[in-house]
Formats: C-alpha cells, sequence, structure tokens
C-alpha cells in the first residue's frame, strides 16, 4: 500500500538520521573514545577536542533556567487550574501556547538587545553588590554569560511547564481537594499537601520536557552566552554550549576530525534529549492513568 | 464531642410531628444544629426551598428522596462545601451549637463538621499519613501515632491494616478505603460526621460493614447521610427527613416515617411508586 | 480565631497571591515581547524593506526581500515533503495497520519530533550537501521538512481516529471500498483538525534557523533555482542582530516583526479554525 511506503518512510529516515550520526563521527570517537567527555581543551589547531567545557555550559544554563522557570511555572499552573475562573484560565492559556510558538531567534533578538543590556547595567551589578562573595557571581560582569542564558532559556521553557502542568492539576478528582478541604484545610494547604502531589508525575513530565527543551536550544543560547568554551564556577562568565559551538563552528571546520567531532557532540546531544523526551512522556502519561481510576480492588 | 449543648429548639419541626391524634408529643431532644428557612440557588436557579430542620445531637439523621431532590446540596451546605462551587448561593440561617456556621471561619467550621463522599477518595499517600493528614495541619492533642491508631479502631479498620500503615491508600479494597476515609474524617474529632451516600459505590458486605460502623459512631459524633437507599435509612437512622424538589416534605423519627407517613407524597415514595 | 489559624490562613492567602503573580509575570512577557517588537520593527518596516536587496556591507537601508522569497521557497520544499508524508503516513496508522507496526512508527516520529533542530541541520548537510558538494536550497528544504513531518503525522493520525466509528461503518455498508471511505467521508469529517496540524507544524518550521546554517547557509542575493544557497527571515535576523551595525540591528528587528507576525498570524487562525468545532462531534 503506498500509504505504508509514507509511514515507513518516517521509521527509515529516523533510522538513517541515528546511522549518520554515528558513523560521521567514527574519527574522534575512535581517536579520543571516553576522554572526549572529560577534556577541557577545545584546540582545533592542535587536534585536541574535548566536551567538557559544552556539556558544562549546557547543563549550567539548563540548570539555572529550570531554577526559575519551575517555580514560575508551576505557581502560575497552580493559579490557573486552582484559583483562576475558567474563562481567564483558557485566555490565559492562550496567550502562553501562543509564547510556545515564538521562535527562537526572535528569544535571541530580545536577549541580544534588552537582557543583555539589563543584565550588564541593573541586574549583575547588583547581584555583584549583595551576593558578590559568593563565586557564583564573582568576576566581570558584561551582560553575556551562563546566567542571561539561562534567563532567555528559563522564558523560553516557562510555557511548556505551565501548560503541561496546567493540564494534569486539572485532571486531580475534584473530590480530592474537596476531601482535604473537608478537613479543615486551607486553600492553599489542599492545593500543595493534596492536589499538587496527586499530579506530581505529570508536573515531572513537564520539567523534563522542558529540560529537553533547554538542552537543545541553539540560536537565543548562541546570541548570548559568549561563544568561548570556558568552565568558571561563575555564572557572569561566558562560555559555550553543545548546540552553540556546533551553529558557529560547523561551517568553518576545517578537516575531518573537527568536523566529525563536532559531529559527535551533535550525538551526545540528540541521547540526552532523546533519554528526556522518553522519560518525560513516561511520567505524563502515568499520571493521567492515575487520575482515572485509583481504586484497585 | 463538646459537652454544651443547647437544647434551643424541640424535635417539633414539622406539624405531622404532633398534629397527629393519640400521638404524644415528644420530650425535646439536644440539638447540634439548626437549618432555619435555608434558599439556595445555583446562579438563578433555586434548588432549594425554605428548608428549616434539626439536627439531633448523638443520632443519625437520614436525607432521602429521588435523584436531584436537592438532598446531597442541602448536605453539603452544612459544611460550606457549596462555596467551592461559584455560582451557588445560601440564604438563610444554619447554626451549630448555636452559632450561625455563616458567620464563623470556614476552615474551624469545617473541622467540627466533617464529611465523607460518594466514593472513596483517599490522598495518594500511606494508609497512616491519609488519618494523619488532618491532625498534621490543624494540630493534635495526642501523639499522631495514637490518634491515628485511635480514628482507625473507631472506623473499624485498625485490626486489618495495623502491619501495613505505611502501604499506600490505594492498595485496600473499596470498602476498606472508605472506611480509610472515615477514619481520616475521624481524626480531628469532629461534632458533626455528613456522609453522602457513603456506600453507593460499594458492594453489599461492605455496605453491611459500613452501616454497623455508623450507628456505633452515634456516641462519637452525630451523623446525618444522605441515601438512596430507603432500607439502609430504615435500618440506620433515627430521623429521616425526605426530599422532593427541592422542598422538605416530611422529617419525622424514622420507624413514623416508613410505617405511617403523614404526608401522601412520602408514601408515595417509600411504597415505591415513583423513585 | 487561634493564633496557629491565623498564621495557616495568613501562609494560605500569600501563597495563592504568589501563584497569581507567577502566572501575571508569564504572560507580561509574552505582552512584553510583542510590544517591543512592534514598537522597534514597526519604526523600520516600509514597502522599500520588504521589496529590495540588502545593500552592500556598510551602507544604510536596503531590505529583505530575498530574505521574504527564500524563506517562501524553504517553506514550499518543506510543505512538499512534510505534509504527504505525515498525511499519508498518517492515513495508513489510522486505517491500515496493525498496532506494533504503529507502535513503531509512532516512536519513531516522536523520536524525529523531539531531535534538536540542530542535530536535523547536520543529518541534513550530510545526506543533502556532502554528496553534493554545495550549500543550496533543496538542503535547507529537506532540513525543514523532517521537521514537519511528526508533527503533521502524528496530529492528522489523532484527528483521523476521533472520527466516528458510526460514519465509517454507515459508508462501508453502502458499499464504499475502504479507499472511497477514507477519501470521501473520513477525511472531510477530519480536515479541520488536519488543516490545523499543517498550519502549525508550517508556522513552527518558518521560525527555525538552526537547521538552515549549514544547510541552505544565507545569501546576500537573489538566489535563483533550488540548488544555491539562499537567504532566509530567521537567518538573516540571526546574521544582522549580531553584527555591528545598527542599521542592521534595526532591520533585524524589522524582520523580527515580519516572522513573528506571521507565525502569530498562522497560530491564531490554527486555533479558531479548530475552535469552531471539528466537522463531526467526537464520539
Amino acid at each position: 500500500m503506498i500509504t505504508f511506503l509514507f509511514a515507513a518512510s518516517v521509521v527509515l529516515v529516523t533510522l538513517l538520521l541515528i546511522i549518520e550520526l554515528w558513523q560521521e563521527s567514527a574519527l574522534p570517537r575512535h581517536k579520543f573514545g571516553l576522554h572526549f567527555f572529560v577534556t577541557q581543551v577545545w584546540d582545533p589547531i592542535a587536534g585536541q577536542f574535548g566536551a567538557l567545557p559544552f556539556i558544562y555550559g549546557t547543563l549550567i544554563t539548563a540548570t539555572v533556567s529550570l531554577v526559575i522557570a519551575v517555580p514560575l511555572g508551576i505557581g502560575a499552573a497552580i493559579f490557573l487550574a486552582e484559583l483562576a475562573p475558567a474563562r481567564l484560565s483558557d485566555a490565559l492559556e492562550f496567550f502562553i501556547d501562543l509564547l510556545a510558538a515564538v521562535p527562537s531567534v526572535i528569544y535571541g533578538l530580545l536577549g541580544v538587545f534588552i537582557v543583555v543590556p539589563l543584565m550588564r547595567d541593573y541586574v549583575q551589578p547588583a547581584l555583584k553588590n549583595t551576593l558578590g562573595f559568593l563565586p557564583l557571581f564573582s568576576g566581570p560582569a558584561y551582560g553575556i554569560g551562563f546566567l542571561t542564558a539561562g534567563i532567555v532559556l528559563a522564558i523560553m521553557v516557562i510555557p511548556y511547564i505551565i501548560s503541561v502542568s496546567r493540564e494534569v492539576l486539572m485532571s486531580v478528582p475534584r473530590d480530592q481537594r474537596e476531601a482535604a478541604l473537608g478537613l479543615g484545610s486551607t486553600r492553599w494547604e489542599s492545593t500543595w499537601n493534596v492536589v499538587v502531589p496527586f499530579a506530581r508525575t505529570g508536573i515531572m513530565g513537564s520539567i523534563f520536557l522542558a529540560l529537553a527543551r533547554a538542552l537543545g536550544e541553539t540560536m537565543a543560547v548562541t546570541m548570548v552566552i559568549g561563544n568561548t568554551p570556558t568552565i568558571s564556577a561563575s555564572l557572569f562568565s561566558p562560555g559555550y554550549s553543545i548546540a552553540a559551538v556546533i551553529a558557529n563552528e560547523f561551517t568553518e571546520a576545517t578537516g575531518d576530525l573537527y568536523l566529525q567531532a563536532l559531529i559527535e557532540l551533535g550525538l551526545v546531544l540528540f541521547l540526552l534529549t532523546f533519554l528526556l523526551n522518553g522519560l518525560a512522556r513516561l511520567l505524563i502519561v502515568m499520571t493521567s492513568q492515575r487520575g482515572s481510576g485509583t481504586a484497585h480492588a | 464531642m463538646h459537652a454544651s449543648v443547647r437544647p434551643a429548639v424541640s424535635l417539633n419541626i414539622t406539624p405531622s410531628q404532633t398534629g397527629a391524634i393519640g400521638r404524644e408529643p415528644l420530650a425535646p431532644l439536644p440539638m447540634r444544629m439548626n437549618i432555619s428557612k435555608v434558599n439556595f440557588f445555583y446562579g438563578p436557579k433555586q434548588v432549594l426551598f425554605d428548608i428549616s430542620a434539626g439536627v439531633a445531637a448523638n443520632k443519625v439523621t437520614a436525607l432521602i428522596g429521588p435523584s436531584g431532590c436537592g438532598k446531597s446540596t442541602l448536605l453539603r451546605t452544612l459544611n460550606r462545601m457549596h462555596e467551592t462551587v461559584r455560582n451557588a448561593r445560601l440564604e438563610g440561617e444554619i447554626a451549630l451549637d448555636g452559632q450561625s456556621i455563616l458567620a464563623q471561619d470556614v476552615t474551624q467550621l469545617r473541622r467540627r463538621v466533617g464529611m465523607v463522599f460518594q466514593r472513596p477518595n483517599p490522598f495518594p499517600k500511606s494508609i497512616f499519613d491519609n488519618v494523619a493528614y488532618g491532625l498534621r495541619i490543624n494540630g493534635s492533642k495526642l501523639p499522631i501515632g495514637e490518634a491515628v491508631e485511635k480514628s482507625l479502631r473507631h472506623a473499624a479498620l485498625w485490626d486489618e491494616v495495623k502491619e501495613h500503615l505505611h502501604k499506600s491508600a490505594y492498595e485496600l479494597s473499596g470498602g476498606q478505603q472508605q472506611r480509610l476515609c472515615i477514619a481520616r474524617a475521624l481524626a480531628v474529632e469532629p461534632e458533626v460526621l455528613l456522609l453522602d451516600e457513603p456506600c453507593s459505590a460499594l458492594d453489599p458486605i461492605s455496605t453491611a460493614k459500613i452501616e454497623e460502623l455508623l450507628v456505633r459512631l452515634k456516641d462519637l459524633c452525630t451523623i446525618v447521610t444522605v441515601t438512596h437507599n430507603m432500607q439502609q435509612a430504615a435500618r440506620i437512622s433515627d430521623f429521616t427527613a425526605f426530599l422532593l424538589t427541592g422542598q422538605l416534605i416530611e422529617f419525622s423519627p424514622t420507624p413514623q416515617l416508613f410505617t405511617t407517613p403523614s404526608d401522601p407524597r412520602t408514601e408515595a415514595y417509600i411504597t415505591g411508586r415513583f423513585g | 480565631m487561634s493564633g496557629r489559624l491565623r498564621w495557616r490562613k495568613f501562609v494560605s492567602g500569600f501563597m495563592l497571591t504568589m501563584t497569581g503573580v507567577c502566572a501575571l509575570v508569564a504572560v507580561s512577557v509574552l505582552f512584553f515581547i510583542l510590544g517591543y517588537l512592534v514598537y522597534h520593527g514597526g519604526k523600520s518596516i516600509s514597502w522599500s524593506f520588504v521589496t529590495k536587496l540588502p545593500t552592500p556591507v556598510g551602507e544604510t537601508g536596503g531590505g529583505m526581500a530575498n530574505a521574504i522569497v527564500g524563506s517562501a521557497k524553504l517553506l514550499l520544499l518543506a510543505s512538499l515533503m512534510g505534509v504527504p508524508i505525515g498525511f499519508l503516513g498518517a492515513i495508513y496508522l489510522a486505517e491500515f495497520s496493525g498496532s506494533k507496526v504503529a507502535f513503531v512508527v509512532r516512536y519513531a516520529a516522536d523520536l524525529l519530533n523531539g531531535v534538536p533542530s540542530i542535530v536535523i541541520g547536520i543529518f541534513a548537510y550530510s545526506l543533502v550537501v556532502l554528496p553534493f558538494k554545495h550549500f543550496s536550497t533543496v538542503a535547507g528544504g529537506f532540513a525543514l521538512g523532517l521537521m514537519m513531518i511528526p508533527i503533521t503525522l502524528r496530529s492528522t493520525e489523532e484527528f483521523l481516529l476521533a472520527v466516528p466509528r458510526a460514519l465509517r461503518e454507515a459508508a462501508m455498508a453502502l458499499g464504499a471500498s475502504k479507499w472511497k471511505t477514507i477519501v470521501t467521508v473520513i477525511v472531510p469529517a477530519a480536515y479541520r483538525g488536519i488543516l490545523t496540524a499543517v498550519l502549525l507544524a508550517f508556522a513552527r518550521v518558518a521560525g527555525e534557523t538552526a537547521p538552515l546554517l549549514f544547510t541552505a547557509l544565507g545569501n546576500r542575493f537573489w538566489s535563483p533555482g533550488w540548488n544555491q544557497p539562499t537567504a532566509s527571515l530567521p537567518a538573516m535576523i540571526y546574521a544582522y542582530a549580531l553584527a555591528p551595525y545598527d542599521d542592521w540591528h534595526r532591520q533585524a528587528w524589522a524582520a523580527g516583526l515580519v516572522l513573528l507576525g506571521l507565525i502569530l498570524v498562522i497560530n491564531i487562525v490554527a486555533r479558531a479554525i479548530l475552535a469552531r468545532g471539528i466537522a463531526v462531534p467526537r464520539a
């Protein structure tokens, strides 16, 4: 059947993608093996390629983004699911879905012209003055760097956390909340101690989804992170992420080893997001099953 | 559980009580709660019309009537649970021990008037934590472990779960979960316990266990239960109120309502002419 | 009221207000983005911007006509690839497949969906650019098409499956063959959802930059045909935003406004179509 061919082509193309990534990264894999992941040096001229700065940058920016986005996102989702009247909740959800549709490069644009100056002129000096003794906030502050990238990423992933969390919170059976209220809980206690724990796995799923997006994000990050392969404890330091280095150096890569090292980085990124997305979907499915049939015989 | 009860109103709530010839007027019983001229609306639609009744202390009062008559709605006003619905509006007065419940803080009220729901709804926590929940947020006079055991014993569930307190509540059977919900409600030592068709989702054996339990719980607190099962009402309750399309048709001691109802509509309902 | 209760009620009120603040912050960001784009971009938009080519480096003025056309060509290619595969593949999944095959196909689609766009770019590079030894519009279209496939496939499948059995059975009882049923009954019944799916997929890839960085690359001039590198809106925004010229920054804002405007309009239209109800009420 013709339709079978089209469906099969999807599987084929996906398989081909994995195969290409694997094959086209053969050189560095054989040359560096597992050392690739712990070497800090990225020196194309000397032929030394280590993934550590990029893994570090990717993880740090993702962590910063989650630290900001998770409390804000869950808080907003609670508001939308528990407090807001239905029409307001739907209207706000509509806008939040639109936020999710804004392309990465636009966030990058805003990052470069709005967030970076804000960071450089207000936020970073303020942080230095108050918390400058911490290694996290030490060093020169130019507006770009891990913190800025993390903030831009946070803005990008918040819509995912909000919309999935809102949905799972709304699917918690009504009588859970009523049972808590009936025992003399305040509204917050019933929400936080009963409804949210009930939706716990789905909310975790939304966080993994957000994390997967943050890890793979290219444009916005590369426009504000500084693009230097540095590992530093300071959030003000410029850095690099896996996606950003691929974006910047791919077309300039001289020699097969260089190019293939970048492809190997792509493979790493692929595996990371693959795992996270899989986990996320599992968790979200688990919650929806829980909500519909709780009592076992 | 409080000693101070004001016998504010006698049980002569409806004319049928004393009006019948040959019946002696009953001695007034202490009332735990009083409902007076209650009208209830969902938005523009009125669902309860001018209801007045007294809930006798330490007795079981049953609310019966066909689907949609308003019995659950009435039950839910007693702990102000109707306030969780946006368009709900209550007019009239409801008092607990002489004090208006509408003027009190709702969180405090709900500790004194507990509720068990139609379908068992334990929290996604362990058996122990379910019962302990109310104690933890409200504070407890006894150490929590003791208080939990006490409640589970009152709910006739202790022996079955004492070895498994830290297992998830969802591993219990339906009947056990409902008894757990009763234990959970009892843990905060309410004066009144409201039950909304507590056995409708359960098998006959579990139902029998819970009915037995409710009769014994009278000593601890006042019980008000909604039921669509007339035989159940006849079995366990001391007083029965019959509602029809939002009106209180008859409210009498149970034996009287079921054997010699004073209103023809009551008689029609209990003889099964409509349901 | 006891002190403890007073405190609990205070905490309750406070935390619930904070959740409202969170929601406000989240939504404000959107309005902030839009506001800035409209403000900065609006200042620079003009007819010449849309119709002229970029001027030589250093000169002011000029426009993004080639980027707009380039994006259009890329999206056309992407749709030609993504829509048929997604659509017909979904028909296979919904109507013909057994559950094991369906599982594999769906899994592959979800996997493909989750691949970061830069990795899609790498794949397209090794498949289309390397063998032919040059960057091209075709390569870019291929990359974008790849991204469209899973979105179209899964959504279309969902809408096809939502068509009630009763409809299929009615058609077949009248003697229609499987294919006829699909073409004349099921697809028309699900058309709103399918259209929405295609539109949303389109909007999604319209804004993608990363996959184009090493496939279509970029071009400061027109790129006739399909075998040359081409400019595109997202790529130009990226390049211009990072350039040292104020005039280019201005143009980046304008292009950003055009791009975002397009994407938001498509999104709103798609949701409006869906909100008017799918053609047949779900079973």
